[in-house]
Parts: C-alpha cells; structure tokens; sequence
C-alpha cells in the first residue's frame, strides 16, 4: 500500500506531489530530500533505494536526474515498488517522449491524471500504456529533445545512429504527429552491458553479459509480431560441467545462461524453433533479457601500464585494441581511468574520436603527484572502465529477425 | 538544500509562482470565469486550475480558494473535471462544508452515460474522506459494484475499502464486503478471460486486464477490511481464512496469467499463505508458477520464490531443488535491471546466500562489483562474498577483494578489507590470508593500516599460534601515523597483550602516555590504560614509569569511564597485585566462534517474510512498523489443513486434582535437573528472545496477575544462585561457567481445556515467544511412525494436541498446555523431522515470561518419547 508519491527534482523542488492515503506526517518529501542529499555526510556515500526514517519507509528510483519516490507505512515487497516506479517513469516517457525536468513540468497536469490511473488509494492498478490511453484526456505538450542530454538507462536507445533517429524514438507514443499522419514504425535493439576483468598480462578473468532485446512500438492496431532469434540459441548451462560448454562454445553457437521475458511474450513455439511470439504493446518495453557467461570475444583490448618517471611524477600508457571487424565503428567511447587522489597535473595526447574495428589506439598521460609515490601506483590507478556504443555488432552474436504476418 | 518553506520553490518557472497575492489573484480569477459561458471559458479555466495545482504541487496552501473552485466546477470538459476533482480532494478534509457543495456534481456524474466520467466521479467522491459526508457514498458504491463497465467495478472495490477508513459501519453495516467477496468470485468480465483461448485478441485482452483488476481490487479491499476487522471480530478472522482456503486460491491460481504484472503478485503473496493438504497440491501449484520465475518484472519473480520457498519448508530436498531452481532467474534479474531494481533482488541473494551459502559458492564471480556499481550494491556484494567463501573459493575470492582495498572509492575499500578478514575469522586455513592482510600494512595508507589493524586484532584473538607473524609486522607500525580510534586502540591492545614478545612494547606505550593530553578518544585511553597494566605484569621494571604516568594522567581525566577505569586498577593493585594480574591478565582462551550479532529465531523471521522490507532493513517487520501498519498477511499462520487431534480431553473432573497436582510436584523436580544439564551445556540458553519484550504493550497488560503468581513460589530457590552471580561480575576467580539462572519451575495443569477457534485466534494474536530446535532420542524417532503416539505421550506430560498432520518423516504438530492454577496457555508449534531425529519448535506464551521454563519442560518430555 503506497501512501504517497512525488517526483523531485535535483535540488529538491517538488514536480509532482499525490497523497494517496493521507497517513504519512507533513513534510515527508523534505525529509526523503535531506536524507538523500547529506546520506553518510563524511564517506560521501550514496543512499540505497530503500530507507525507514520515523517509521515512513522511503522507496526511490533515480530516473533522468529526477526522484521518483513512493512511502508506505508497511512491510510491502521493496521489489513491486521500485519496478512500479521504474514503469511509471516509462510510460511517462511514452507520453512525453522525452522524460526530464523540463518536460514533466510542462506537462504536470497529464501527470496527475496518469498517476490518478497508475495507483488508486495505494495500490497499482495497471502501467500499460495502450489500456491507460482510454482513459488519459490531456493532450502531451512536446519539449525539444535534441538539446538535451539523454540520461539513464534507455539513453542509449535513443542515442543511435542513422538507423535509428533520435526524434524518432523520443517522441510521443500517444500524441498525433503534426502532419496528422501516423508512421506505423517498430523499433527493436539488442542492448548489451559487457563486464570483462583482464590481468595485467592479457588473461580473461570474468567475463558477463547483460543484454536486453528492447522494443518501441508505435504499430496501431496490435498486429502479431514474431521474432525470430538464432536457430542454435540454447538456455541454461548444465551446471559446472564446463566441457559441455566448451564445446559448443567452439560451435559458435550462442548459449544464455538464463533470461526472462515480457507479459506479452507467448513462448509456445520458442522451444521448437526459437521464435517469441508477441502482440507489441504501445510504447517501450524489455522483450527479453538474458544473461551469458560463456566465453566470448570482447570488442575491445584493453591494456594499461602506469609506470613512475621520476619522484613525483608518472607515465600512463593506455592501449586500446578493436577486435571487431573494419566495417563496424564504435562511437561515443568514454574511457575513465582514476589516477591516486595526490595527482595534481595530467597532461594527456589522445588520438582521433571514433574507433574502427581493427584498429588500435594508444593514450600517454603525464601525471604529476603533490607528493612522493609510495612505489604501489599500480593498486592507486585503476581501474579502466569504458563505455561505448557499436551500432549494428553485439558480443554476444545473438540475433533476431521480425517477422510480421 | 531542501526547500523547507514553500516560498524557497518559487520562481523555479513560469508555472509555478508562489505567495499570497498569487492566492488572491487566483480567486479573482476563478470567480471572473466562474459564470462565464464564453466560447474560450474552459480554456481559461484549464490555464487557472493549472496554476491552482501547480501551488499546490509546490506546498503552497490554495485551500483559500475552495469555494471559486467548487463554482467553476460545473463543466463538461474532462480534463477540467479531473484537475478539480484532484484539488477538492487534497482539501475536502478541511472544508466539509464547503466539500458538500460538490456532493451534487459528483452524484449526478456518478450515473452519467460514459463509464469513464462515472469511475471518475466515484473515484473522487470516495476520496473525500469527509465523515459527515458518507451517507452520499454508501449507495453510489454499491451501484458501482454491479455497474455494467469493469472500469467502474474496479474503482469501486478500491472505494468500499476507502470508505471503511471513513467509516467502518457504513461500509460494513452496507453489507459492502459480501459484495466485494462475490465480485472477487464471479466478475463477469474476469470471467471473460477463463475462455480465452491461446491467441486472445487486442480488444479481449484489454478487457481482461480491467477485469482482472476488479477482482485484484476486490482482494485488497477485502485483506484490508477483514485485516482490521479481525482484531475486533471472529468473524471477520475466519472470513480472512476463507481467502486463503483452497477453493478461492486455485480459482485465482488458474486465472494468474490474465492479470496484470501487478495484480499477480498480489495472488502470489496470498497463495505463499496458503497451506496445501498434501505434496501433490505443492507440485501442482509450483508447475503452474513455474513459468513465473521467467517474467522480466522481479517482483513477479520474488513473490514466486516466495511461494516456492514457503510451501516446501517441511521438504528438505525439494527445498534445495528451489534453491538451484531459482539461482539462475535472480542473477538475471540483478543484471537486467536499475541498479535499484537489482538492489532489492541482491538483498533477497543475500539472504539466500545466508542461509545456504554452499548453494551460491560456485556463482561468486556474479558477487564480484563492478566500477559502475553504486556503493549500495557493492557493499552487498561484499557481504555475500565473504558469506559464500570456503575452502575451494577462497583464494580467488581474496584476490579479488585485495584489489578492491587500493580502490578509490574509500568506503570500498575499507568494507573490503572488513571482509578479508571476516573470511580469515571464518576459515581454518588462514595462512594465505594472513600474509595478504599483513601486506596490507605495507601499503602505507592511513585508513587501510587502521582497518587492518583491526582485523589483526581479532585474528589474533581467535588464532594466537599466529601471533608471531603478525607481531613482527604490526611492530614496525609507528602509532603516530594512524589517527583513527579505532584502530589505534587496536595497535595498543596489541602492543598490552603481547608485550614479552614486543621488544620495544614498553617504551612504545610510554610515548603514547606522554601524548595523553592530545588523545582525543576515550576508547584509546581506555585501551592505553588496560595496556599498560597487562605490560607492567610482564615486564615491570620497564613500564614500572609508565604506569604511574598512565594512572595519574587517567585520575585526572575528564572521562568518567577512564577515570573510573584508573581508579579501579589504582585500588585493585593496592590491594594485592597478585589479584589484579589474575583480573588483567588472565590465561586467555582463544576465541572459538565471534557473537553472531542476530539471533536465529530473528533470521527466520525475516525468512518468513521474504519478499518484503524486512529482507532489505535485515530486520523483522515489527522492530519497524506501527501494530496498525502491519501487513495483512503478518498473523496469518493457518491450523485449517492439519486434522484435528483425534483424542480430545474431557472435562476436568475435580475430584482427580488433589492427587494429579501431586504428580505435577514429582514431574516438576525431575524438571529441574533437566533444567540444570540443559543450562550447563550452554547452548540452549542464550534464548530469552527480543520477541516477547517487545511485543507490545496489549499483551503486556494481560500477563501481569499469572507472572507475579509464577515467579513468587520460585524465587526464594534460586536467591543463593544470583549471589554467586554478582561475584561472577567482578571477576574474582569464581570459576563458574557463566550460566543464566535457570527459569523457575513450572507445572502444568492436567487437563487443560482449549478449543481449536480460541487456539487459532491466539497464535494468530501472540507474538512468538522462542524457537528452538531440540532433537529427539533414538528410539522415539524410530517410534514415531503416527501422530498418535506422541500426542498420547505429550498428553501423560499434560501438554495437549489440538492439530497434527504430516508424511513421514515430516510430522507437523500444534500442542498447548497451561500453568496449574493460572489462566495463561502456553501453544507450541512442533515440527518433527524422524529422520534427523530433531525437531524445531516455536512457543507463544499468554505469558512471555515463562515461556522459557516451559520450553525446557517441553523439550524435556519430547526427548523422553520413546525412552520409556
């Protein structure tokens, strides 16, 4: 039973604010804020999603730079909330397109009416997109995307490339298009997070995906989809026998160690030709997700040597080697690197933005320290954490086909 | 900064301005337009309700306004309709009067033509929550509830349960809940959806989902309303059974994929209470929900494994099954979500990992953090890396957490090094780890030194053989480079308690006494003093100096534990310094197992609610919830499915009494011997639970006239033992074990009399008092091929059955029993395993205070089965 829910902004404004129980004591989201701001003051620290204070328990999710909060005064699931929350941002940002600040102010009143729908005295009713439309009268006031900088998870589905154009996924599902046609479009992507640990001589220590197959629809009507994923595709590693896996891995075959799928998806052909059947619901949803851990090629080499030059001085050569192939090119890579907390001066050369597979790059950094080093650099530094986007390639080799009837 | 007054919001943008003119202004304006029947009217009024809202949002107080807003409320235009419902709602509480006026509106909306206006208005005419006002409600919801559109039924559920806070009599004396309860069985449009073949089509689809969510709503309200009735009627207790009976659970079992996401976990939560009459029905049940543990929503996916996990508690292997089924569906679940989303599922890993830590042993590679992680998570996963860690993945576990202590992120990297040691403390090959912890120390960072410090502390408590490794290492530690207290007072109770090993020991502790003045923490001056003594009685002609420097500067202390501290040690050594070596220094043992900081009657509770905040706050649910705030599902234990003990007592014939309380005098010594080798073996004693002083004050208040009558007989017995007690306190060589005095003594009444309602309904209401595992002897598991045989023994030891069920070798059995002469029951939960030959039971107690003694005379006449 949620009592009340609020969304804050960064710095504790509220944007929307719903009672829905009126048991919660006054000033709860000024609580919920200072809490948040100034958790653990001294070690800098990050408040959990979940907290009590005064017997007021405080679930929140951080979505585009907002708080989306909940309280409730009893002992519910902590996992319904946080998914409830993280839904009701979704189909926020299906009515709006773009889901930040300065479009939930504009259109705080559709909010309301949607929240009115979402929750009713504090319990969650329903979070579908296509069944809330019947019953949403505003109409979405459209804020510019482009200038803004897409955040969270799902910023990725939005940064892609010619494929797949910005304004296209950003806007509205439910709001008509200005030349009052609609385009019938479906987007599918398969999202990938890479985890892979190396050792200082190359060796891969860990290795882990986590995908998502993600789907915008803005087909009327509900048609049946079908997607059609390998033919060799196999779930579940027979416990630790790593023989099994090591020889199918050689087989190219893609083996998931396990996955989960959407309401919608109706799996009754999945096991015989590995195909999901599905009726796409309005809006953007996660198909399927799914998780591997068997061996595989990582896009990227990386390896970094920090090496002393002097008392108080270093030398960081990072090498980045694309493994992919030359007709794919990564983009918007972000490569971090902490260096120990006495370094005073970095100077650095850096080679052209965007990598093209098989290529290799190198970045020297100069660092100067405020004090001597104590000989243990290499546990200071590090570790190298990347992030990057390549359009049309995923690790995995996990694939799909739409196929619409 | 928070804005703490409404005025710090303002101006934040165009559409949301603040202050009083701005109120003021707004009412000018509503009023202007409240007649008006110009063509643009109601788009004027959007834009002013708008701004009304947009203060409101903003905790600016627009209640001023009611009355201009009830005016302007007249409209056809929806979107006005909703905004202003939304405001009168916020403020009907404190304007009643006022609230009344839009009475009418709403009640004519209420029968409009177009379902959605009708939900509408019902929606917000139940959200008032104006008293006077509920004879408006009562007719309009129970319209509702048979209207023709499934919208309208679905917000008229949630609507009964609105108006039961308004007004129990109403809702109930409307008959409301019986209403609800053959809506929840009957919907017609939930109905819809039981035909449905594979290939549903767009528009059934959405159909049943409303429909679903009727019967959903229906649900909650009718927990809600039953939950709080209970406390007050009988009834209501055995209405809420009925929805946990087998008939409404399988109806809803059957239907679970046609609700929502939402709805599902609601079916799931009340299915996980449900106690199925035989194996077949778990197996049924847990193929049904088998595809559940593959839904990408993780609440689905937790409140399944709830149920899995509950149904097959009383089946040890198909419960490991669960385990290794359900491994897989939440390590996705923790990569595929926000990292809130995977925090909570981690928490719920995290206990699992608790509990069967050889389960997850092979999966530590899914525990090790990721940069990107937020310190919530990684802090988590720490923990379940040390709880997972054993002889064949130790070496890589350490390795990986080695790296995180040079990590940036100083939390981090102190947790880390937290958890090095904690696997040293826990494994028995510590050699490799020690090494890597004394590296540490090399690292010559301040907070990794204190940290380590620490653990080299407590390593060496559990380990001595290892001292002369460490003591190497942590002498060329200079004290002046660690500042934190905690670690400083590691270094020096180091330097105290291995002073004949430390070559420089003394010399060392006098410069830190020299630096008295500037040692700001108490806790290090303590340790300073308490080191010094031990080094004085090792090596005294050395720190002869420092000890009288040491115990003037802590005479002269502000501190008054330190200077309690010196003063103490001051007399003692006056007195004989032979009796303050043996209370400084005495011959330590080494340190078998560290306190566990939570009982494990505390760990299964939070066990029992699984898929709850009990999980993430890792306590059970009353520590942080209001009596009134408690779940539905809290008290919910169910007695309906065990059969009824088949022998139940006749009356109590008082002519018996005389010679059968002389009975209860014999039972009760031999009891006391038992009580005694129960005590002196220590492990069973360490019981007397957080639970029954907590439990609230209604239960305190029933239990005052039996405990005075229980402890008086008992206390004069046991005066010579808590004497013996008090000179234990001060440590002068009593060589006693450190028993608790052992719990007065107890006899029952023979025949007491008990009926299965009134039984339910108190282990419904108390709270637990103890649980425990006890085992059986031998011959009594063999022995126990039924139920009967042990009812009929307990029954010779004057404790009754009321309920037993079970297979072997799992046998399930409800006993009471109560004090002779008193009123208070005793109720026990046994269940009984033949095949280990133990047996766990939970006592609630009328009477917290005794459920100790009774404990023991319970388990003393359970091990007795079959002995005879």
């Amino acid at each position: 039973m949620i009592s009340q829910f609020f969304v804050l902004s960064q710095r504790g404004d509220h944007i929307v604010f719903r009672d829905y129980r009126g048991e919660v004591p006054k000033g709860s989201a000024e609580i919920f804020f200072r809490k948040v701001k100034f958790w653990n003051d001294d070690e800098a620290e990050e408040a959990p999603p979940v907290f009590n204070v005064d017997g007021v328990n405080y679930i929140h999710v951080k979505v585009a730079g907002l708080f989306f909060v909940v309280t409730t005064m009893v002992n519910v699931s902590p996992s319904l909330l946080l998914e409830l929350l993280q839904r009701i941002a979704r189909v926020t940002k299906d009515y709006l397109g773009v889901l930040n600040e300065d479009s939930l102010r504009k259109n705080f009143i559709l909010v309301y009416e949607l929240l009115d729908e979402v929750i009713d005295f504090g319990y969650p009713q329903t979070t579908s997109t296509e069944v809330l439309k019947s019953y949403i009268f505003n109409e979405p006031i459209m804020v510019d995307a482009g200038r803004l900088p897409p955040l969270g998870p799902a910023a990725m589905f939005m940064q892609g490339t010619k494929r797949m154009p910005g304004t296209a996924v950003t806007k509205s599902v439910v709001a008509t298009e200005p030349g009052g046609k609609k385009r019938e479009e479906i987007f599918v992507d398969i999202i990938e997070r890479i985890s892979v640990t190396f050792s200082s001589s190359g060796y891969i220590l860990t290795s882990e995906i986590d995908g998502t197959i993600q789907m915008k629809s803005y087909l009327t009507g509900n048609p049946e989809i079908r997607l059609a994923l390998n033919e060799d595709l196999s779930i579940g590693r027979t416990g630790s026998s790593s023989y099994d896996y090591r020889s199918s891995s050689g087989g190219g075959a893609v083996i998931l160690d396990d996955c989960n799928f959407h309401e919608s998806v109706h799996l009754d052909s999945f096991d015989i030709d590995r195909t999901l059947h599905l009726i796409p619901p309005d809006g953007e949803f996660a198909v399927m997700n799914y998780r591997i851990t068997q061996e595989f090629k990582p896009p990227f080499r990386v390896t970094a040597l920090i090496e002393e030059a002097g008392p108080s001085r270093a030398e960081v050569l990072l090498k980045i080697r694309a493994d992919f192939s030359a007709n794919v090119t990564a983009n918007t890579i972000v490569v971090q690197m902490p260096v120990p907390s006495y370094t005073m001066r970095a100077s650095f050369e850096l080679e052209a933005g965007a990598i093209v597979g098989g290529s290799e790059h190198t970045l020297r950094a100069k660092l100067t320290f405020s004090q001597e080093s104590h000989g243990n650099l290499t546990k200071e530094a590090g570790p190298v954490n990347m992030n990057f986007t390549i359009p049309m390639y995923n690790t995995s080799k996990l694939q799909f086909s739409v196929i619409q009837d | 900064m928070a804005p703490t007054a409404p005025t710090a919001a303002k101006s934040a943008s165009p559409s949301q301005p603040s202050g009083k003119s701005e109120v003021a202004d707004l009412k000018q304006q509503l009023r202007q337009l409240a007649g008006s029947r110009a063509p643009d009217a109601d788009d004027q009024r959007r834009d002013v309700f708008k701004r009304v809202i947009s203060c409101m949002t903003a905790g600016i107080d627009v209640s001023a306004a009611f009355g201009e807003m009830v005016l302007c409320s007249a409209t056809s235009d929806v979107v006005l309709k909703k905004m202003c419902y939304l405001y009168v709602g916020v403020h009907a509480r404190n304007h009643p009067d006022l609230a009344l006026l839009t009475i009418n509106f709403l009640q004519r909306d209420c029968h409009d033509q177009d379902p959605t206006i009708r939900g509408l208005a019902l929606r917000s005419l139940c959200s008032l929550r104006v008293p006077n006002l509920v004879e408006y409600l009562v007719s309009p919801l129970a319209t509702g509830l048979k209207d023709p559109s499934a919208y309208v039924r679905m917000i008229a559920a949630v609507g009964a349960a609105k108006l039961y806070h308004i007004s129990a009599t109403a809702c109930l004396d409307a008959d409301l809940p019986a209403a609800l309860k053959a809506l929840m069985l009957s919907d017609p449009d939930a109905q819809v959806f039981g035909l449905l073949v594979c290939w549903p089509t767009a528009g059934s689809l959405f159909k049943s989902v409303i429909g679903g969510q009727v019967v959903a709503n229906c649900m909650h309200a009718l927990q809600e309303i039953w939950t709080l009735e209970a406390a007050k009627s009988e009834e209501a207790a055995r209405e809420i059974e009925t929805l946990y009976s087998k008939p409404v659970v399988f109806y809803l079992l059957n239907r679970i994929k046609e609700f929502s996401e939402w709805a599902q976990c609601l079916v799931l939560e009340l299915v996980s209470n449900f106690l199925p009459s035989d194996n077949n029905e778990i197996f049924d049940i847990m193929n049904l929900l088998e595809d559940r543990l593959q839904h990408a929503n993780g609440a689905v996916v937790l409140a399944t494994i709830k149920v899995f996990l509950h149904l097959t508690m009383s089946m040890t292997d198909v419960h490991q099954q669960v385990y290794e089924r359900i491994k897989a569906p939440l390590l996705t679940l923790v990569g595929a979500g926000s990292p809130e989303q995977s925090y909570s599922v981690l928490c719920h890993l995290h206990l699992l990992v608790m509990r069967a830590p050889m389960l997850f042993s092979s999966d530590y590679k899914s525990f090790y953090c990721q940069f990107s992680d937020p310190s919530y998570v990684k802090k988590l996963k720490l923990e379940m890396l040390t709880a997972i860690a054993n002889e064949s993945n130790t070496y890589e576990i350490v390795t990986e957490l080695c790296e995180y202590a040079g990590n940036v992120d100083v939390p981090i990297a102190r947790e880390s090094i937290r958890a090095v040691g904690k696997i040293a403390l826990q494994q028995y090959d510590v050699n490799a780890i020690v090494d890597r912890l004394l590296q540490f120390l090399e690292m010559d960072k301040e907070y990794v030194t204190a940290e380590t410090l620490v653990l080299v502390k407590d390593l060496l408590r559990k380990y001595p053989q290892w001292s002369h490794d460490c003591i190497a290492v942590v002498g060329n530690i200079s004290s002046k480079n660690i500042q934190e207290p905690k670690g400083k007072a590691a270094l020096i109770w180091m330097l105290g308690e291995y002073s004949q090993d430390m070559h420089d020991a003394p010399y060392i502790l006098e410069s830190l006494v020299e630096n008295w003045e500037e040692e700001h923490s108490p806790e290090v001056r303590l340790h300073l003093l308490t080191a010094v003594m031990k080094c004085f009685f090792k090596r005294p002609p050395e720190t002869q100096m420092a000890l009288g420097a040491t115990l003037t500067a802590g005479l002269s202390d502000t501190h008054q534990d330190v200077h309690d501290r010196a003063l103490f040690y001051y007399r003692l050594l006056q007195y004989d310094p032979a009796v303050a070596e043996r209370v400084v220094n005495p011959p330590k043992q080494a340190v078998s197992v560290f306190a566990d900081t939570q009982s494990s009657e505390i760990k299964d509770r939070i066990f029992d609610e699984f898929n709850s905040l009990s999980v993430v706050y890792q306590k059970p649910s009353y520590m942080f919830t209001d009596k009134e705030h408690r779940g539905p599902f809290e008290y919910s234990e169910d007695l309906t499915n065990l059969a009824v003990g088949a022998e139940t007592t006749e009356n109590t014939i008082s002519a018996q009494r005389y010679q059968e309380s002389d009975n209860d005098l014999l039972l009760s010594t031999s009891d006391k011997e038992d009580n005694a080798t129960a005590t002196s073996n220590g492990s069973s004693a360490s019981t007397y639970n957080a639970p029954s002083d907590l439990s609230g004050p209604s239960l305190l208040s029933s239990q005052i006239p039996s405990e005075t009558s229980l402890i008086n007989p008992g206390a004069p017995t046991y005066s010579s033992q808590s004497n013996f007690s008090l000179d234990d306190l001060l440590g002068l060589g009593v060589p006693q074990a450190s028993a608790p005095p052992p719990a007065p003594a107890l006899t029952l009444n023979s025949k007491p009399v008990l009926d299965p309602g009134t039984f339910q309904k108190k282990w419904g209401q108390l709270a637990l008092s103890l649980s425990q595992e006890c085992s059986l002897s031998p011959q009594g598991a063999a022995l126990l091929m039924n139920p009967q045989s042990l009812i009929r023994h307990m029954q010779n030891n004057y404790i009754q059955c009321i309920a037993s069920g079970g297979q072997p070798p799992n046998y399930k059995f409800f006993f009471y029993a109560q004090k002779d002469g008193a009123t208070a029951f005793f109720l026990v939960e046994c269940i009984v395993n033949t095949a280990s030959a133990k047996a766990q039971i939970k006592v609630k107690a009328d009477d917290g205070t005794a459920a100790e003694a009774f404990s023991t005379l319970f388990q003393s006449a359970l091990s007795k089965f079959g002995l005879s």
